[in-house]
């Protein structure tokens, strides 16, 4: 296996996007391995799989960075025409109301939101279980306004599209609130980004012809904000495409686009359950399970062989995580292509039986048109799932064949069962690394868009101290990524625990510490770290992708 | 024991059962929290029909506005199509008529037609009676069942119906599954079973 993965040709690389092909005979060793991209423990040899996205950045870069205006909560500060600002600072105050609601004693707010959660769930499948249909919670009610996170979709008629808890109808007014107060400052050729207020973040994306609004009371930076809206958009645009949501809305400005929408609520409501709780997204990568790398490698090649002139793109995956992706030469996925992917095969029960046909569009790859995906598991009760890309929709039955032909690949190899053996055990524990005061870390690198992170274990049991670890995590990233002042080496001493983050050109490292540690301690257990990963990356990650 | 293929797809409204129907012939199974299906859904099974075997491939579509399109791609080359409504939510029963509409028009011309109204456990909120959907199927010629899915009721007997229905493969080519007619019914095939 080790002497596979430094087998290296050198002359014929797949046409990858990778900065610095040259430097992959250079992998260095410790102590600080892979300062340059592309050598950093963890990177694909032989090209990566993904467009070489520093998504973060792509996600928020508006397509006009000048117009920014930031309005203070009261409005009052904005100099223009008087009578319009009191119209939009009424309406304003009439929002603001609406998402507040009368201030509770803070013991009760507590218990409220306590509430809220529990209700979560049952909320989640009463949506839409076919039977009972739609039943939504009441807008009125404290409980609604309690929610961390808002998210509402309109077009720009005002008319609503999509909001994360209460009836679109219901909104209506609200919604028309925050397409007036987009139009009021887009009227003075600027663009609203965000208001502040309350502790409050109300943030503004606009993607002609929608308008994204976030109402959070989370920790996450605006920014963060920002990229789940994006998220959402080029979700909607993976059921519709850019070309038709646009062909749309030049025909008839007041569409109601739900009716188009119908049905895929619950795959944006998972998408933002899913941002909530899965690193995945804040990366900007695909988490690999874990595996030993002769079995992927056979798992990989049995996935190569069964080919079709129509498939693009073959991905084998379990339960959000990558096992082994195999492309057309010289075509690359986005991560974000991928996220949506995954998130459209978690959000769904429908694809356990039989073999999905679905049209998709993956929208970084290209906005304009439809792939035909093949969705199966292959077996039931496990989480293996098989996804196969087309670009032809009338290749069902060739593609179907290419799955029959795999599986059939995979038991000759006799690999089948090492498979799923594998996916058992999709986490690793962090005490394998052998570092004390270790509890957790998250390592991203950067030119194969792939991460790795053991399994969250205690304190963090709890999904709210769960969701409180990448909170944290959150918040070193928004640091680390700060547009007008970013950091390369941060830590940070919390009352519960320590972090260190250490951002560099090539990988992405996030670690969490017991609160005993000490600073020094913490970079030392980098380094131990990073020779570890290092050591163990052929299991970690996937550093032979296979192409077409 | 020959085996014939036999090409079916499932349409009609989102929530009717269409998928539910499918799994209960396929599976002998029911989920009352079934997700709604994304696209289209494959499944086959073969059952024995007098001395053959019948292998039904089955298209099950998506009942959602946003695949309305893709429905002709399924329809198309199929031997017989299910058309599903909910007896208890009466504008399905108009979808229903809506997808009789465009299988005469753009529809393979000998293809076997089955109505099945869905959800008959659900007898104390039914909205379109018995009758009405009866006669309807009639004048068309097309197979009629009432059927549900959660209880197993008429499934079987609604797919042993079409294998009835699709010519004996001794007097015909076996590729082109010919039916009857939507527009004009031969009279041969006027010996309704329901």
């Amino acid at each position: 296996m080790a002497a596979d993965v430094h087998k290296k040709s050198g002359d014929v690389l797949n046409g990858s996007l990778f900065p610095d092909d040259g430097q992959h005979a250079e992998r260095s060793e410790s102590p600080t391995p892979g300062l340059a991209q592309g050598t950093e423990p963890g990177a694909g040899q032989e090209g990566a799989m993904f467009v070489h996205a520093q998504s973060y950045e792509d996600l928020t870069s508006t397509d006009n960075p000048d117009a920014t205006l930031q309005m203070p909560g009261d409005g009052e500060d904005v100099q223009a025409d008087q009578t319009m600002i009191e119209e939009i600072s009424k309406d304003f105050s009439e929002l603001s109301t609406q998402l507040t609601g009368i201030a509770l004693d803070l013991e009760e707010e507590i218990r409220q939101s306590k509430e809220d959660k529990l209700e979560l769930s049952p909320q989640a499948s009463r949506r839409d279980s076919v039977l009972s249909g739609k039943e939504e919670e009441d807008v009125a009610m404290d409980a609604w306004r309690m929610h961390q996170k808002h998210v509402f979709v309109l077009s720009e008629a005002g008319k609503p599209v999509y909001s994360r808890y209460g009836s679109e109808e219901a909104l209506s007014s609200t919604m028309g609130v925050m397409m007036a107060l987009v139009s009021f400052v887009e009227a003075q050729e600027n663009a609203i980004r965000s208001i502040h207020a309350d502790g409050y973040k109300v943030v503004f994306v606009r993607r002609s012809p929608l308008v994204l609004v976030a109402v959070a009371q989370t920790r996450q930076s605006e920014q963060e904000i920002a990229q789940e809206l994006l998220y959402i958009y080029y979700q909607i645009l993976s059921l519709l495409t850019w070309t038709q949501l646009n062909r749309i809305f030049q025909q008839k400005q007041n569409y109601d686009l739900r009716r188009l929408l119908a049905g895929s609520e619950r795959i944006t409501d998972n998408l933002l359950d899913l941002m909530a709780r899965d690193p995945s997204f804040l990366m900007g990568a695909a988490r690999c399970l874990p595996m030993a790398s002769g079995v992927r490698e056979i798992v990989s090649t049995c996935l190569q062989q069964a080919k079709a002139k129509s498939l693009v793109f073959a991905i084998l995956l379990s339960n959000n995580q990558l096992v082994s992706l195999v492309r057309k030469k010289d075509q690359f996925l986005h991560p974000i292509d991928l996220h949506l992917l995954f998130n459209l095969i978690s959000s769904s029960s429908s694809f356990r039986e039989g073999e999905a046909w679905t049209p998709i569009c993956l929208p970084k790859f290209n906005s304009s048109s439809f792939f035909s995906a093949h969705i199966s598991y292959l077996e039931q009760d496990t989480d293996l799932c098989l996804l196969l890309i087309s670009t032809d929709r009338e290749d069902f039955f060739t593609v179907s064949d290419c799955k029959r032909r795999f599986q059939e690949r995979l038991k000759k190899r006799g690999v089948y069962h090492a498979l799923l053996e594998a996916l058992h055990t999709p986490f690793y524990s962090v005490s394998k690394v052998g570092i004390p005061y270790l509890r957790h870390f998250i390592y991203k690198s950067k030119s194969s868009g792939l991460f790795t992170s053991p399994e969250i274990e205690a304190p963090y049991i709890t999904e709210e101290e769960k969701e409180r670890l990448l909170g944290l995590y959150q918040y070193l990233h928004s640091r680390a990524h700060n547009s007008s002042r970013p950091l390369t080496n941060i830590y940070y001493t919390g009352s519960h625990e320590n972090l260190l983050a250490w951002v560099t050109n090539a990988f992405e490292l996030y670690m969490c510490f017991s609160p005993l540690g000490t600073k020094a301690a913490a970079v030392n257990a980098a380094h131990k770290l990073m020779r570890w990963i290092r050591k163990e990356e052929d299991w970690l990650f996937i550093l032979t992708p296979q192409t077409y | 024991m020959a085996l014939r293929e036999l090409k079916v797809c499932l349409l009609g409204d989102t929530g009717v059962g269409k998928s539910s129907i499918v799994w209960r012939f396929v599976e002998d199974s029911f989920d009352p929290n079934i997700n709604p299906t994304i696209g289209a859904s494959f499944m086959t099974k073969t059952v024995q029909y007098q001395n053959e075997l019948h292998k039904f491939l089955i298209w099950d579509t998506a009942g959602q506005e946003r695949f309305r399109a893709l429905a002709p791609m399924y329809y198309r080359g199929s031997a017989a199509a299910i058309i599903v409504y909910d007896i208890t939510k009466e504008e399905t029963f108009s979808t229903l008529k809506n997808w009789v509409k465009e299988l005469r028009q753009h529809g393979p011309p000998n293809i076997v037609v089955a109505i099945a109204g869905n959800k008959c456990d659900l007898n104390d909120a039914r909205e379109v009676m018995e009758k009405d959907a009866k006669d309807y199927a009639d004048s068309i010629h097309a197979i009629f069942v009432e059927t549900s899915a959660k209880n197993a009721i008429n499934i079987n007997e609604l797919f042993i119906e079409i294998s009835r229905r699709i010519p004996s493969t001794d007097t015909n080519p076996p590729a082109s599954g010919k039916g009857f007619k939507l527009r004009r019914q031969p009279s041969a095939t006027k010996r309704s079973c329901c």
